[in-house]
């Protein structure tokens, strides 16, 4: 049973006036089993939420705490946190070129594991990850997200995520930019990773859509770098129908619902 | 860039007769009329004239130090010629010299190393020819020519080890149709100067692959031309290098669009780590007034792996017709991507493996491309060997 805590997190980045704060105090607790929606305005920090969790040096914490089981997450560089067991699932994951596919997935798990994983079973895994998220196979000799398509790209992060099979997963934003078709092979992965165990899922969207697919346990209303309002999954279906204006702007002044 | 239409107009305006090259300034074979360069000329300017062990001016040119060794697979005859052989081969490829070293070595050289492969002959082996320096004193010329026949299919490796002051220039005739691989690797020791000018003359519709691999010596300086006897050539250059501390490599090009509907393709990429390391890449192209519908593209990456290194990246394009299919170079010098780096670690790569991942999928396509199976091992495995370098000094 694994849990990330997330205590009252304060991140800034820096800008050319200075450092500018973008999160403002988040806490929240994604227990094993749990799925979790995080849900925003743009520019409301959902992001950089998701960045801070998986440690990019663009993001600096001025204060607050993020652990795993207890252990710090933020004193771990980049790939421990990912051997510790989070995994961020990105809105533009990177091209590397030169770098195969099966290179990088092999090299990922063997760091991950610890071990090579044993060749046999490992292509078989790899080949049914990729069939699973109708990816075919041949893109195992491309290089890593070259040339790929916004939804192959997203796609390719599936496959990551089912055979790294990491104890918490964020997606950020892992339905943007996806037709419905993609939308439903992705919100399978992430289903059939989270019946794979008891699995943690942090999922950040901007629109409520995903969440038919994949259900929240709760849900969090993200605005200017805090919670602004949590709730079951019924909060989804009431952004549905009235947006974020009762959060933004006028309606602070009371002009929303 | 792509030239544009206006560039072309402008071109179509401009001079109507012959223009010689800006950068490339007509030749002679007459030592005398190339006076010793001081490091100030256009083609010198990055070049430490001091390290050159006054190769590049008067230093006394001895025969017989390196050793050759060489295959001879069916179809190829492969021996050192002398006397009259010699001077025969002198300029085949149409070099007329530019410097003096150059015009030195083809007046100077004691002997040929020729390879000849015959017409019609499709050769199934790599031609290897092994040049190991023995002493980086004295100093020597060595002139080489490779000889490829009508419709002839050929790859030759020339492979450069060990200690040696050489001023060499290798000229390549490629005949009428044929498809051939130039491979050049200058694996030298430390102290290694080596001047070297790779002339080739690209026969009608025929293909051209030129490789340069400078991993080692204190100066390796190159300069890897290509022209063309007719219609339908193609010259692929590419080139790979890998500079360390101290040292200083430098490949300049030149494509000479002197017939219509010829191609070059340019891509060379090095990496550079450690105090002193200097890399240069000069890339030229001249588009002459009679050389309509071709197409041409040049690009350099460098990836600087540490600091205290000095990339010099640049390209040049002469055009004197607009009358052209395409044009165009790039050219970049970079750090490590960190987003490259974000992305494999956040997948529990652990740095100093990521940063291995980033420069083999740098130099991949390069090596791919050598089209030499027999190499492919091994330049990765030289790569590795000088990451390594670089990893443990961290």
């Amino acid at each position: 049973m694994s849990t990330l805590e997330i205590r009252d997190l304060h991140v800034s980045v820096d800008t050319e006036d200075g450092p500018k704060e973008i999160l403002k105090g988040v806490t929240l607790t994604i227990n094993a089993g749990e799925t979790h929606a995080i849900m925003g305005p743009n520019g409301s920090g959902k992001s950089t939420l998701a960045y801070s969790i998986a440690g990019h040096p663009k993001y600096t914490i001025t204060s607050g705490t993020v652990t795993l089981d207890g252990q710090d997450v933020l004193a771990m560089a980049v790939d421990e946190r990912a051997r510790a067991g989070l995994f961020l699932a990105m809105q533009y994951p990177v091209e590397v070129p030169g770098v195969s596919v099966s290179n990088f997935l092999r090299t990922a798990k063997t760091a991950i594991a610890g071990e090579a994983p044993k060749l046999r079973t490992w292509i078989k895994d790899v080949n049914t990850a990729m069939e699973r998220v109708n990816m075919d196979t041949t893109f195992a000799t491309r290089n890593v997200n070259e040339g790929f398509s916004g939804g192959e790209k997203k796609r390719h992060e599936i496959v990551q995520l089912e055979l790294l099979d990491p104890k918490v997963a964020v997606l950020d934003e892992t339905d943007s930019g996806l037709d419905i078709d993609a939308l439903r092979i992705v919100s399978e992965g992430v289903n059939r990773f989270k019946e794979n165990g008891d699995k943690g899922v942090l999922l950040i969207t901007h629109y409520t859509r995903i969440l038919r697919y994949i259900k929240p346990d709760f849900v969090h209303v993200f605005v200017d770098g805090r919670i602004a309002e949590e709730g079951g999954s019924e909060l989804a279906d009431k952004l549905e129908s009235e947006g974020y204006a009762a959060y933004v702007g006028a309606g602070a002044a009371g002009a929303g619902a | 860039m792509t030239v544009t239409e206006t560039a072309a107009a402008a071109v179509q305006n401009a001079v109507e007769g012959r223009v010689a090259s800006h950068l490339h300034p007509t030749g002679s074979f007459a030592v005398a009329e190339h006076p010793v360069p001081t490091g100030r000329e256009e083609i010198w300017r990055f070049t430490p004239m001091k390290r050159l062990r006054n190769v590049h001016g008067d230093a006394e040119l001895v025969a017989g130090g390196a050793l050759f060794q060489w295959n001879t697979p069916e179809g190829v005859r492969a021996e050192l010629v002398h006397g009259e052989e010699s001077q025969a081969l002198r300029g085949v490829s149409g070099l007329v010299p530019n410097t003096r070293y150059a015009a030195r070595v083809l007046a100077e050289a004691p002997s040929t190393l020729l390879v000849d492969v015959a017409a019609n002959t499709e050769v199934h082996e790599p031609v290897l020819v092994d040049v190991k320096g023995q002493s980086a004193d004295p100093a020597e010329a060595g002139h080489v020519v490779l000889r490829f026949g009508l419709h002839s299919k050929a790859v030759v490796v020339l492979n450069h080890t060990g200690s040696a002051t050489l001023a060499q220039v290798v000229e390549v005739h490629v005949g009428d149709g044929a498809d051939v691989s130039v491979v050049s690797l200058q694996d030298w020791a430390d102290d290694t100067v080596h001047l070297t000018q790779h002339e080739a003359s690209v026969g009608r519709d025929a293909s051209y692959k030129h490789v340069a691999i400078s991993f080692g010596g204190d100066v390796v300086r190159m300069d890897s031309n290509v022209s063309y006897r007719g219609p339908g050539g193609s010259a692929e250059l590419l080139g790979l290098y890998f500079a360390d501390a101290g040292q200083h490599l430098e490949h300049r090009l030149f494509a000479d669009h002197n017939e219509p509907h010829t191609k070059s393709n340019v891509v060379y990429k090095g990496a550079l780590q450690g105090q002193g390391a200097h890399t240069v890449w000069v890339g030229n192209v001249l588009i002459r007034k009679v050389a309509e519908g071709i197409e041409t593209y040049e690009q350099n990456r460098n990836l600087v792996l540490t600091d205290g290194c000095r990339a010099d990246s640049v390209p040049n394009l002469e055009i004197e017709t607009g009358e052209i299919a395409g044009a165009g170079h790039a050219s970049t010098t970079g750090r490590f991507d960190d987003q490259h780096l974000f992305y494999l670690q956040s997948r529990g790569i652990p740095e100093d493996e990521a940063r291995r991942l980033v420069v083999h999928g740098f130099f991949n396509d390069i090596v791919r491309r050598v089209g030499v199976p027999e190499l492919e091992e091994r330049l990765m495995a030289t790569v590795e060997a000088e990451l390594a370098k670089n990893v443990s000094k961290a």
